[in-house]
């Protein structure tokens, strides 16, 4: 799951960025690790997940089957159900929480539970710490990412980088993420339809739909 | 990827779905098409964007009228209206492609879906990154820039003349010549793809040095990194070496991924031995 480690934004803009994962190790945990996975999720469907995915797919996709009354009657509902039971196989599960006490409260339930499948947290430096401390939990290792390198200066604008990098995979393309940003502020869309649209292409269900949305609230009035 | 000729529409939804900005409209043809060598196999247009079966005569009638009358269109901005988008069989190395593009195709050397291992994720139980070591994880391309397999390789045959060792699992290394050199097989070298994940280890004061390294060779090629350094923490989860030699060296972090420590063996062979091995046993 590098593909949360690198979020574009400082500290203080992960305020709403708390992503828990389980993931088995192949040979050492891997025996019966889809129904503990299955569990890890199912606790943290019961926390009010922002976003929630198990590796093939999150709570918001795509439809390979549209209906053309699609333009005015499209299905939004988020879809946890379908996301705990398609879990087939020992890989990453993921649930993206918008608190910093709701991803306590599904890990202090996580670590009851006593999965032995390893838990990882994706957010801030200090974010983390501060979970682990509320859980009493003593970190076992810590990977810091160290950002972009862009000596060739490649990049788009910081707002552009925000929406795009919340999909580590980069299924969420630049060109995408400014269309969004630019059909809000033309308000040709709001921020929830923008959101919605551009969740649907991270396929591991790791977006996190509620900084998206603040960022593009904040963008209809701020452009860098 | 391809675009079947006879069912697209020209919309355009599909072109900034591309993140490789692969797409255009042809004017000779007017239908969307692929820039063959800059796709990347990601299937991003195939897969993410929804899909509806209208007849193409149909639509491209109604979108004639509507443009002689100048209404403007507001379609939902990630759907292919006749589903057009039609994936290939791929053969090596264009497959290479595919393989470290698309998230949803399992790397055989690993497999895991993703670029790299199970890196500090499953370092809990794996031990993958000890005490006084530093893990790292360099990705090429992301974000949305892409990557060609000749520029990973002059950054691999730097980080080889430092003689860090790099991780046997990765598929990067797996697809070395010459892991003392750092060469990777020359078939490959033009192909693109959206990412690649190179792991090295080294002693953790090697920090400064490797990174140096690194973004000395990031200078001679044209895409972006992504840097990772990772390290296990001491017994009461504390972790200043690693932290402190990259304050000390300029390098700014805000964001973290932290393994929790609620990993442990279970599967009953491996459990079996574990019971014998003190380390192990130490572990939670």
């Amino acid at each position: 799951m590098t593909n949360t480690l690198h979020r574009y934004g400082d500290s203080e803009s992960f305020r709403d960025d708390y992503i828990l994962f389980a993931i088995p190790c192949r040979g050492k945990n891997d025996e019966g690790a889809v129904e503990k996975q299955r569990q890890f999720l199912r606790i943290c469907a019961r926390h009010k997940p922002a976003n929630m995915g198990n590796g093939n797919f999150g709570s918001y996709r795509p439809c390979p089957e549209l209906n053309p009354t699609v333009h005015w009657r499209r299905d939004t509902s988020q879809d946890y159900a379908t996301v705990i039971e398609a879990v087939n196989k020992p890989g990453t599960v993921a649930a993206v929480f918008e608190s910093r006490e709701a991803a306590v409260a599904a890990l202090r339930e996580v670590i009851q539970a006593d999965l032995g499948l390893s838990i990882n947290m994706s957010t801030s430096v200090e974010g983390a710490h501060q979970c682990c401390q509320s859980t009493g939990l003593t970190r076992h290792s810590v990977e810091y990412s160290l950002g972009f390198w862009d000596p060739q200066d490649h990049l788009p604008n910081s707002q552009v980088l925000e929406l795009s990098t919340m999909c580590g995979h980069g299924m969420v393309s630049f060109n995408m993420a400014k269309k969004m940003l630019d059909m809000v502020r033309e308000g040709r869309r709001t921020p929830d339809q923008a959101v919605r649209t551009l969740a649907r292409f991270c396929p591991c269900g790791v977006y996190n739909p509620i900084r998206a949305k603040r960022l593009l609230e904040q963008a209809r009035t701020q452009q860098r | 990827m391809q675009i079947d000729p006879k069912k697209c529409v020209a919309c355009g939804n599909c072109i900034p779905v591309c993140p490789m900005g692969a797409i255009y409209i042809d004017p000779a043809i007017q239908r969307a098409t692929i820039n063959y060598d800059e796709c990347v196999e990601c299937s991003t247009c195939f897969r993410g964007m929804s899909q509806e079966h209208l007849n193409p005569v149909l639509v491209r009638s109604v979108r004639r009228l509507a443009k002689l009358f100048r209404f403007r269109f507001e379609p939902e901005p990630d759907v292919c209206p006749t589903a057009a988008f039609v994936m290939e069989e791929l053969e090596w190395p264009r497959i290479a492609r595919r393989v470290f593009s698309d998230p949803l195709v399992e790397h055989k050397s690993t497999g895991i879906h993703g670029r790299g291992t199970e890196e500090v994720k499953t370092n809990d139980v794996a031990h993958r990154v000890g005490v006084g070591e530093a893990g790292y994880v360099i990705e090429f391309g992301r974000p949305g820039v892409g990557v060609r397999f000749r520029d990973i390789q002059k950054v691999t045959m730097a980080l080889a003349r430092l003689g860090v060792a790099f991780e046997a699992k990765n598929p990067i290394t797996h697809l070395m010549t010459d892991q003392a050199s750092g060469a990777l097989k020359p078939d490959l070298l033009n192909e693109k793809i959206l990412s690649a994940i190179v792991e090295i280890k080294s002693a953790v004061e090697r920090v400064p040095e490797v990174l140096e390294a690194v973004q000395e060779a990031s200078r001679q090629i044209d895409t972006v990194l992504a840097i990772g350094v990772s390290t296990r923490c001491d017994s009461s989860g504390g972790e200043k070496v690693l932290s402190g030699l990259l304050e000390e060296h300029g390098y700014t972090y805000h964001r973290a991924k932290t393994n929790l420590g609620l990993g442990r063996v279970t599967n009953v062979q491996k459990a079996k031995e574990a019971a014998g091995d003190q380390y192990l046993a130490s572990v939670r």
